[in-house]
């Protein structure tokens, strides 16, 4: 390898901007974040990147590589042709702070707007049992990075800015599911995650399964089984009986 | 002036890794308001890379395990050049910082009887890592996270704003701890930072600070640490008055990725080695064993069968030497190398596809898996790994009071986590950091919020003066009124080969001298640096004001190693190759003198008598001279 690739990369900020040429030299192994960091260093000083770890654990240098959301720490160069050019652009769902990097705090606001664990009062540290089988289910959604590449690609969020201020995305959601499926957790948030965020725009068409660097099965093992707890309680009568009369626990208690 | 944001809190608390988070959680706890400012995202913090585990003696999986042991074993990785009370507080005080993060949330893998899990690592007689299979430090990360997320709901319940108590400044990097007084009075008075995306400056008052920034890699061309690791918290300290302990001990982790170069130096965990994974050279040799220093002769095994046995049958036969401390691991691997018996890229091999079955280690080690299919095209359940030392954890850090953590010679600065320095001595046991963030980070949360209301009883209030905010704003424009300056990234370059090179894992005089003589004239060209671009989301601009921090640090680092003449944990002298016992004695701490670094010999406080019962004589006597020996029997008896 060695040879000279020809990136687009977007340059601007929330007002505008557009799509600038660069031809930059790629060695043996590298990934698009590397190629990115060469025309920093040597071209852009001033060029907006977000990154940390360099490793697929972070989640933080999230963008766009030829319109598929992707982490450009784990998107090899040699994935592409050397004669393709390649186009990185910021996440399309939020808005741009500059060049690559975009506002993502919508998805710090809606993670605080999901009740946290609550264990069984009277249960001490150091006093926990649980199941290995029980756990591993919560465990593959705490795998999560936060790298918002669901968020950004959900459709409900990307193509329906008016969504947002109802739908917290499915990475909110597989939050609520990890908590509904601790073993030792007490709260009950179906009504939270369907009237306060959102879960009925879901319409489970897999794309953030899809995208997601850490391959959890979000729609399969988070966001169906959630929606079909929430239906359970909707629409079975004697648990709507049950919530009525105060023999369930209700909702946020 | 432009006009500045500001904020008032009784604690800031620079960084947002495990032990920042801890620290903000105490803080609160004991009714103070903390402000967490973080150079990057909320959940984002270099804490995530842990993998292996979290140190604790909770005794889960082989209950003969207890803090003792755990204290020995700290003793004895370090080298018995830790502080024996922060090593003492730590091995004690871990196992309830575990179950507290299990009752916050956090989902660690389980015993066959519900417990936390354990696993294996280098220097621990027992199994001790509670871990999550290997991204242990993501699932603290996340906990501490969602617990000070939970906290502020509990605040927004009691006084209708989420951020009443807590609030996280995300891409919010600090330059300046401002001081007030003069004398005994003399004390923190807050800190300037500027907003990352949109350049902005942000002025925090408050009567503690606490310092948990982390380390120092990037100055090193090879390490597994991100371009946070500049050093801030250190320079900041030695701006303040502060002091550094033993910045010569830097922990090169053995197991670092060679291929392909882009991601030299990405770590790969020790757990690779304490699940069954093994070292060979090219000759296919199992090297380790010629390494086994005279220290630990009667704890490893001779045998390869042996070593084998350990891992089902530990009480019986002796554990593998793969499993030394880091700082032996590295130096072999050097050694192997040098040779001429390194695999093809450089490093030698870490197998451990013929070591378990392809669903054990995809269970086991899943990152690992990921990382090396994804970056390297290898399959880790196949073929074996390449790896080579990569920079990943400076051991010395400020001068701290053991039991507050509170910075030594700077009334209000306490210091938590890897910028501390002490509890390590000259080398950090695997999963000896993790639990350090927990117990140290709360511990400093703690102290600050004492010392922040005697501060108040006393009318201490903070505040900064408009003379002091204008100099810290006007030194952090400065890059930018350089028309014809150099890129700050030339200068990184070239200070991180000057590291690597010169004051890396072997070490000699001349060439630590050389590297001193390089950062000196480094620091010359930095006068001149130019900035270009706004102020905006300006990755050169926010370089160009960490790099005075690294070059800072980095001379700290090389002044040390280049003064201290013995070979010892992470700092390896070929022209002195030996550890000595007068050398163990001696702290080396620095200090600011003007613009330079002045660098003196202080006692390390010799550990109490019934802690020394712990050992035998005999093993002591490796280590310290008769006449520490005779004092510290004398005082048994």
């Amino acid at each position: 390898m060695g040879y000279k690739a020809k990136f687009k990369i977007w340059r601007g900020d929330n007002g505008d901007g557009e799509l600038v040429d660069y031809a930059v030299e790629v060695n043996e192994g590298e990934v698009v974040l590397d190629v990115l960091h060469r025309v920093q260093a040597e071209q852009a000083n001033d060029l907006a990147i977000r990154w940390n770890c360099k490793a697929g654990k972070c989640g933080s240098c999230s963008a766009e590589v030829n319109g598929k959301p992707r982490l450009m720490c784990m998107t090899r160069m040699n994935t592409f042709e050397e004669t393709d050019t390649i186009t990185v652009t910021p996440l399309r769902a939020f808005p741009v702070i500059r060049d690559l990097v975009t506002d993502v705090s919508f998805n710090y606001e809606k993670a605080r707007e999901v009740p946290a664990f609550s264990p069984p009062v009277g249960l001490k540290p150091g006093e926990f049992r649980m199941e290995q089988d029980d756990v591993q289910r919560s465990q593959e959604f705490r795998k999560c990075i936060e790298c918002f590449l669901c968020q950004n690609t959900c459709h409900a969020v990307r193509d329906h800015e008016e969504n947002k201020q109802y739908f917290a995305g499915p990475r909110v959601l597989m939050r609520v599911a990890e908590l509904d499926m601790h073993p030792l957790d007490t709260l009950d948030r179906k009504k939270t995650a369907q009237d306060d965020l959102g879960l009925g725009y879901c319409n489970i068409t897999k794309c953030c399964t899809e995208v997601c660097p850490e391959h959890i099965k979000i729609t399969d093992n988070a966001l169906i089984p959630l929606k079909e707890r929430v239906a359970d309680v909707k629409y079975d009568p004697v648990r709507w009986l049950g919530s009525k009369i105060g023999v369930r626990k209700s909702d946020n208690a | 002036m432009e006009e500045i944001e500001r904020y008032r809190f009784d604690v800031v608390v620079i960084g947002a890794g495990g032990a920042g988070l801890r620290a903000a959680v105490e803080a609160r706890a004991n009714g103070k308001s903390a402000a967490i400012l973080s150079k990057s995202l909320f959940g984002k913090a270099h804490t995530v890379m842990a993998e292996g585990g979290i140190a604790a003696s909770m005794g889960n999986v082989n209950d003969r395990d207890n803090w003792q042991v755990h204290f020995g074993d700290t003793m004895r990785g370090g080298k018995f050049l830790n502080h024996y009370r922060m090593a003492e507080l730590h091995a004690k005080e871990a196992p309830e910082r575990v179950w507290e993060l299990e009752a916050w949330g956090a989902l660690f893998d389980r015993t066959k009887d519900g417990k936390i899990s354990q696993r294996n690592f280098g220097g621990h007689e027992y199994p001790r890592l509670a871990h999550v299979g290997d991204r242990t430090g993501l699932e603290m990360i996340r906990t501490l996270q969602q617990r000070i997320v939970g906290l502020q709901q509990e605040d927004k319940k009691a006084t209708g704003d989420y951020e009443a108590g807590l609030k996280v400044f995300a891409e919010c990097s600090v330059t300046k701890i401002f001081m007030t007084g003069e004398g005994d009075d003399r004390r923190v008075s807050g800190v300037l930072a500027y907003w990352r995306p949109s350049g902005k400056f942000v002025l925090f008052e408050s009567e503690a600070v606490i310092l948990a920034t982390g380390g120092v890699g990037k100055s090193f061309k090879v390490t597994s640490n991100s371009w946070e690791y500049t050093g801030d918290g250190h320079a900041m300290a030695l701006e303040s008055g502060g002091s550094l302990v033993n910045m010569e001990f830097l922990q090169f982790h053995p197991t670092g990725m060679v291929w392909p170069p882009s991601v030299k130096g990405i770590l790969v965990t020790e757990s690779v080695r304490g699940d069954g994974g093994v070292l060979t050279n090219s000759e296919g040799r199992r090297f380790m064993f010629d390494y086994i220093p005279a220290v630990f002769k009667d704890k490893y095994a001779t045998t390869e069968e042996e070593a084998d046995r350990w891992y089902t049958d530990p009480d019986n036969n002796k554990r593998p030497p793969e499993l030394l401390p880091r700082d032996e691991v590295a130096r072999a691997i050097n050694s192997e190398v040098k040779a001429g018996r390194g695999s093809p890229h450089g490093g030698v091999f870490l197998d451990v596809s013929k070591r378990l079955p392809a669903d054990v280690i995809k269970a086991k080690l899943p990152s690992m898996w990921h990382q090396f299919k994804e970056l390297a095209d290898v399959d880790i359940t196949l073929e074996p790994m390449e790896v080579g030392p990569t920079c990943h954890y400076v051991m010395g850090g400020v001068e701290v009071d053991p039991d507050t953590q509170a910075a030594v010679g700077v009334t209000g600065l306490f210091a938590a986590g890897e910028v501390g320095g002490g509890l390590h001595g000259s080398n950090r046991l695997g999963g000896n950091s993790l639990s350090d963030l927990l117990v140290f980070g709360r511990r400093a949360g703690l102290y600050a919020a004492e010392y922040v209301d005697a501060a108040k009883a006393a009318g201490k209030t903070a505040s900064v003066s408009e003379a002091d905010l204008q100099e810290a704003i006007d030194w952090a424009l400065a890059p930018f009124t350089n028309e014809n300056g150099e890129s700050p990234y030339a200068i990184q370059f070239d200070l991180q080969d000057t590291m690597n090179a010169l004051v890396g894992i072997i070490r000699t005089a001349s060439e630590v001298q050389e590297a001193l003589t390089k950062i000196e004239s480094l620091k010359v060209r930095m006068g001149n640096m130019k900035v270009v671009g706004g102020r905006e989301y300006n990755p050169g601009w926010h370089l160009a004001l960490d790099l005075p921090k690294q070059l800072l640090v980095s001379q700290c680092i090389a002044l040390a190693a280049l003064t201290r003449e013995e070979s010892r944990g992470g700092h390896t002298r070929d022209d002195f190759p030996e550890m000595s016992s007068e050398w163990r004695k001696v702290n080396l701490i620095e200090r600011l003198d003007g613009d330079s670094v002045a660098i003196v010999r202080q006692p390390l406080p010799l550990m109490t008598a019934e802690l020394a019962t712990l050992f035998d004589t005999s093993e002591l006597g490796k280590y310290m001279t008769q006449e520490e020996i005779d004092s510290l029997v004398q005082r048994t008896s």
